[in-house]
């Protein structure tokens, strides 16, 4: 479904991707675990194509992606939960969640995934009209997760859901994914509790400054000292 | 006329003026909250638009005194191709000015832009000197533009006797640019495209990362400001009846300082700011001097920016709108 490889990207001069190769199978749940700056957030950013890379390939469903622009790699069934959330802060919940379904012609289609996503996260029901600034850090992340899902994605990236929530909200919004995940989407998920991540994974990749140090079964890892040691505290 | 009447039509003359100048504001504010540029070609964009507009008329042959139907006809086709000219080569400019230096540091548009405004009035001189009878034979002097509009005093006509004159002049101008700005507000909030263009001036990236391709939205946001000041340059050639190569400059003025005292990014403060910005230049025009108005618009614009940055509905955590 998706595959990277040899990919290499920065910011300016300063290299942070060095040679980053990744597969996830379709409907596969894979996570990219790693260190504060190892290039998570840019490994997902390249994928997307908000970051074009300077050497390597993404190719996505068969075909390469070398220029082609974040909105047709919507149309081609990737959503992306972003790092920070990043809903649109003075837009209403309605409003945030119908942009996610921007490149969709299928009005009708539309309007049974956003009853859907309402179903799903109740909550955002009850603020459609609210300012998406206004709403909590985890309503703001169902929203996010709501408007990528309104993309009806095929492959969902998902950058640090758990960020900052609170336990209870943690497990729902894991739950949600692994939901999503059973119905058939490819997941690729990036998650500083790791522990959490390769529950949810089958396969996942650890990412050292910006190279891929180890993969494998999910649960190879766990028990991997080294792994454990450097990021699963111990 | 009684103090009450002078101040009274001083208010009429300052919302027409302020009518104006809001149209040419919110190609400011517009672009301000999509890119985060302050377009300083946009008073030039404008200018042209007064240029085109006047050649049109010349080449339509339309004259002061032609039939009502004959007047209303030429000026709507006049109207039409000057807002496509203007927001055109808005669109153009974007395209070939500021969109390469879309990653580059923000003083390099900020700079580039102050060079098309250069570009703009040499272009405008140049125009003035085309083998036009309605450009006269300067090429920089100012340029007479036809009194198409007959200046008929309503309040009188419905019998009252006032000393303030509301004529059917300032009709026009309202009955243009009120449904014009009405059609950019519903646009901006009820359709797909302007909720696109709100979410990506609020957040550009997360705005290409649900699909909305950003370039164009952009694109959208020059095409709307450049025909809107276009408008407005075509009512303020009929509403004044002259123009000149470098009148975008203190066209620009009034309208930034609008923009900025509405609150740069907020379409709505760049109209309420015109409307404001349009009254106090009549005030000031007559109870101070106008050769004075450029001056207090400046010390608007200053103690607005340093009292009140977010100016009066712009966004108080400072992000655009
Ligand atoms: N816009 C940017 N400009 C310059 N450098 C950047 C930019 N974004 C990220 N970097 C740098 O790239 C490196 C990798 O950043 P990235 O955000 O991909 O890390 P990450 O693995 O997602 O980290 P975290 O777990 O903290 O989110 C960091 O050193 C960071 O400082
Ligand atoms: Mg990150």
């Amino acid at each position: 479904m998706l595959e990277l490889s040899g990919v290499e990207a920065g910011y300016g001069s300063v290299r942070v991707l060095k040679g980053v190769s990744l597969r996830v199978g379709p409907g596969e749940a894979v996570a990219l675990i790693g260190a504060n700056g190892a290039g998570k957030t840019t490994t997902l950013r390249v994928v997307h194509g908000l970051l074009e890379p300077s050497a390597g390939q993404v190719r996505f469903r068969g075909s390469t992606l070398a220029g082609v622009p974040t909105e047709a790699r919507v149309a081609l069934g990737m959503g992306h939960v972003p790092e920070g959330r990043q809903v649109f802060s003075r837009l209403t919940v309605r409003e945030n969640l119908r942009l996610g379904a921007y490149t969709r012609r299928d009005a009708a289609g539309v309007r049974e995934d956003l009853e859907r996503v309402l179903e799903v996260f109740p909550r955002l029901r009850e603020r459609l009209r609210q300012k998406g600034g206004t709403l909590s850090g985890g309503e703001q992340q169902m929203l996010a997760m709501g408007r990528a899902l309104m993309g009806r994605p095929s492959l969902l990236l998902l950058d640090e859901p758990s960020m900052g929530l609170a336990p209870l909200v943690v497990e729902q919004i894991f739950r949600v994914i692994a939901e999503i995940h059973r119905a058939g989407t490819a997941v690729l998920l990036v998650e500083q509790n790791a522990y959490l991540a390769l529950e949810l994974c089958s396969r996942a990749y650890v990412l050292t400054t910006g190279s891929v140090v180890a993969e494998g079964a999910a649960r190879d890892l766990l028990v991997r000292e080294e792994i454990r040691a450097a990021y699963l505290g111990g | 006329m009684s103090g009450a009447e002078v101040l009274a039509q001083q208010l009429v003359n300052g919302l027409t003026l302020g009518s104006v100048i809001a149209l040419v504001a919110i190609g400011y504010t517009m672009v301000y909250g999509i890119i985060g540029l302050i377009n300083f070609a946009h008073g030039d964009l404008y200018m042209l638009g007064a240029f085109a507009a006047l050649s049109l008329i010349g080449v339509s042959g339309l004259a002061p005194g032609d039939g009502a139907a004959a007047t209303w006809g030429t000026l709507a086709w006049v109207l039409v191709l000057v807002m496509a000219f203007t927001g055109g080569l808005n669109v153009l400019i974007e395209r070939w000015a500021y969109r390469p230096l879309r990653r580059a540091q923000p003083l390099a548009p900020l700079i580039t832009a102050i060079g098309v405004s250069f570009i703009l009035q040499n272009l405008g001189m140049l125009w003035g000197a085309l083998p036009l009878e309605v450009m006269g034979t300067n090429a920089v002097a100012p340029k007479s533009f036809p009194d198409l509009i007959p200046r008929v005093d309503l309040l009188s006509r419905m019998g009252l006797a006032t000393g303030v004159r509301v004529t059917t002049k300032d009709l026009f101008v309202m009955g243009l640019t009120v449904p014009l700005m009405l059609g950019l507000h519903l646009f901006v909030t009820r359709t797909r495209l302007g909720t696109a263009m709100r979410a990506t001036s609020q957040n550009r990236e997360a705005a290409r990362m649900v699909g909305i391709p950003a370039d164009r939205v952009i694109a959208v946001t020059f095409l709307i400001g450049g025909a809107l000041a276009g408008a407005g340059a075509l009512v303020r050639g009929l509403f004044f009846n002259t123009i000149v190569f470098n009148m975008g400059y203190g066209a620009g003025l009034q309208a930034f300082t609008a923009a900025v005292v509405g609150g740069i990014g907020s379409i709505p403060g760049a109209m309420l700011g015109g409307l404001l910005i349009g009254l106090i230049s009549a005030l000031s025009d007559h109870l101070i001097s106008a050769r004075w108005t450029p001056a207090v618009l400046f010390l608007i614009l200053i103690a607005v920016l340093v009292f009140r940055p977010r100016g009066l509905l712009g966004d108080p955590t400072g992000q655009k709108a």
